[in-house]
């Protein structure tokens, strides 16, 4: 029998989120939120804090129950509560393991929850601690491990049971660049197996990774696709302009370029096809008042500036979480 | 009986949600991804969270000493301090009178402090893991109450081998269901110290309740000093008062089976307050079932305390 086709269908093995809206009492912290995550897809949630990504990854790992909306976890509604927690695994961003208990018991004991015993237990548990490279740690006390290793072990636990939907909430806190691109890797080797893979970020650099990525901000997803897709309607070229008076330099750049600019605090931002041509008339207008002029390919963070009109890290002031 | 009937339809619904579940081959290599499991045992989890129960206790070996040493203390200090102010029923001298309470002491303290690990256990995150998985709440209470209870039950038997050993009380035939008896107040308050801790998101609440509340649960079940007993002429209304809330207490009743099965051939009852054995252990069970169905409701009715902060 073919190992490396499982018999997933794409259906049975997605996300589909309709019209999900959250309150806690008066604040509504999601707003009318649709995705969709097809199979074998590495998919990102990025937000500042804040944003509602955590509110929806509760919904989305029956943590809280659907308020409004509809939802659809590896073919099931999250109404239908057991039917999705068989079918997912969850790492969250809050440690879950028992510091008194082996790395070996921890694993034992998410087994048990889920079903698993005997050989069974023990041949997959030997397969999950080898990929997150734990095997000659396993009989340790998880107190004494530190915490990159200890995420790892959340990992292991995350995808003993082979869940068709794997949920991780921020998975690379605590870890360092080595451990994170071990991530990364075992992530990438799992979705290729046919697993489908959501998780939440607030580090740009790691949605940039992912196959896909929705990025949201107050309770909306303001822009869905894929890191290429979404940097390339900002177009070729992002102009940066750093001046002492922002506005002055605004009305400079509008009135006598008459091209169209977006401030965003010091800075002027200024989306073109062609920045080559634009930089030296820049230079020339605006003379000793422009600080800095700076060129670059827009990334995600200019994503996000041009779709909410405000810096990623300076949007956290309705910080709730 | 609460328990039962609310572990069948946990197990029904996991049933129906994994229907075409079939065991993927165990020995792939790779991490491929398989259809459902095999439905999950409640049972097993259970037992799995038992176990660890166990696990922990005696990987703290403070918890260990202090669980066997501090009682001891207790009852060789009071029982010999106390010795000369004493004149109990059947010509017991305080060190006799005062071993039921110690028992008492032993299951109370190591059963609820047992149960109370379900705060740390929420505030550590191991707990959210274990309810987000898909076998239901009962796995949780089972595991945190038999694990808790058992552990508080071996101790309360480590405790009374000492005591036969050092001839305090007679070893006979009753020491069996004094067993059982021990092994329903330990669930009993298993089941009180779920009651107790499920709400609470921090230690230093439960230590005001532990004063406040089980401390002197303990004092008014006759463990200390013997129940007032009732229409003797030469007592004030505030040994009534006394005698009426130690009445009331549920413990009372193990307490005073404990008793009787300590020393059968005494005879408490003429000498004070000594219901019969039917109407202890009515009590007690009716007690401990009170006590687990209270814990159940509460447990299934708060999705507030899944979350982790």
């Amino acid at each position: 029998m073919p190992q490396s086709n499982p018999p997933v269908s794409p259906l049975a093995a997605s996300i589909v989120v309709q019209n999900v809206r959250h309150c806690y009492g008066e604040r509504e912290a999601l707003r009318g939120v649709d995705l969709e995550v097809s199979a074998g897809q590495i998919f990102a949630l990025l937000g500042p804090n804040g944003s509602g990504k955590t509110t929806l990854f509760r919904l989305i790992s029956t943590l809280m129950p659907l308020q409004s909306g509809q939802m659809t976890v590896a073919g099931a509604a999250v109404s239908d509560v057991m039917a999705v927690r068989s079918r997912i695994g969850i790492v969250f961003q809050s440690p879950s393991l028992d510091k008194k208990l082996t790395v070996d018991e921890n694993i034992a004991c998410q087994a048990a929850l889920y079903g698993l015993s005997g050989a069974a237990m023990r041949s997959r548990r030997d397969q999950v601690l080898q990929l997150v490279g734990l095997t000659d740690r396993r009989a340790e006390l998880c107190e004494r491990l530190s915490g990159g290793l200890k995420r790892r072990v959340e990992l292991a636990k995350g995808m003993l049971h082979r869940p068709s939907v794997l949920l991780l909430d921020e998975p690379s806190t605590g870890l360092d660049p080595g451990a994170r691109l071990d991530l990364w890797e075992a992530l990438r080797a799992m979705a290729a197996d046919g697993m489908t893979i959501l998780l939440t970020t607030h580090l740009l650099e790691e949605a940039d990774k992912a196959d896909r990525l929705a990025i949201l901000a107050e309770g909306q997803v303001i822009a869905e696709g894929s890191p290429d897709e979404l940097q390339a309607e900002l177009g070729e070229g992002l102009i940066t302009v750093v001046s002492d008076d922002p506005a002055a330099t605004e009305q400079i750049i509008r009135e006598q370029l008459g091209v169209t600019v977006q401030r965003v605090q010091q800075q002027i931002r200024i989306q073109c096809p062609q920045p080559a041509a634009l930089v030296p008339q820049l230079a020339e207008h605006l003379g000793a008042s422009a600080r800095s002029i700076t060129v670059g390919r827009p990334g995600l963070e200019d994503v996000f500036i041009a779709k909410t009109g405000h810096r990623f890290w300076a949007s956290a002031d309705t910080q709730d979480e | 009986m609460s328990m039962t009937t609310s572990a069948k339809t946990t197990s029904a619904q996991t049933t129906s949600a994994s229907a075409a579940g079939s065991e993927s081959d165990a020995a792939s290599p790779s991490m491929t991804v398989g259809s459902p499991l095999a439905t999950p045992s409640g049972f097993a989890a259970a037992w799995m969270l038992a176990k660890r129960e166990w696990v922990r206790f005696f990987r703290q070996r403070n918890r260990v000493v202090a669980a066997i040493v501090q009682p001891l203390l207790f009852w060789v200090l009071f029982g010999t301090g106390l010795r000369g102010s004493f004149e109990g029923a059947g010509g017991q001298d305080f060190l006799q009178f005062f071993l039921p309470g110690t028992v008492a002491l032993i299951v109370l303290f190591t059963a609820i402090f047992a149960t109370i690990s379900v705060i740390e256990d929420r505030r550590e995150g191991f707990m959210q893991a274990v309810l987000v998985a898909p076998v239901g709440r009962w796995p949780v209470l089972a595991g945190k109450v038999l694990g808790g209870g058992a552990i508080a039950w071996v101790q309360a038997a480590l405790f009374l081998v000492l005591v036969f050993a050092f001839g305090t009380a007679p070893l006979g035939l009753s020491v069996l269901p004094l067993m059982g008896l021990l092994a329903v107040l330990a669930l009993a308050m298993c089941g009180l110290g779920m009651i107790v801790a499920w709400p609470m998101d921090s230690t230093q609440g439960f230590h005001a309740i532990m004063m406040l509340g089980l401390m002197p649960m303990w004092l008014l079940s006759g463990a200390f000093f013997p129940v007032p007993a009732a229409g003797e002429q030469s007592l004030g209304w505030g040994q009534l008062l006394l005698g009426g809330i130690m009445r009331a207490n549920p413990l009372t009743y193990g307490l005073a089976e404990m008793r009787h099965l300590l020393y059968p051939s005494v005879d408490f009852a003429a000498q004070g307050f000594a219901p019969s054995s039917i109407t202890n252990w009515t009590v007690s069970v009716l007690f401990m079932v009170g006590m687990l169905t209270l814990a159940w409701i509460l447990m299934r009715g708060s999705k507030k305390a899944d979350l982790v902060a």
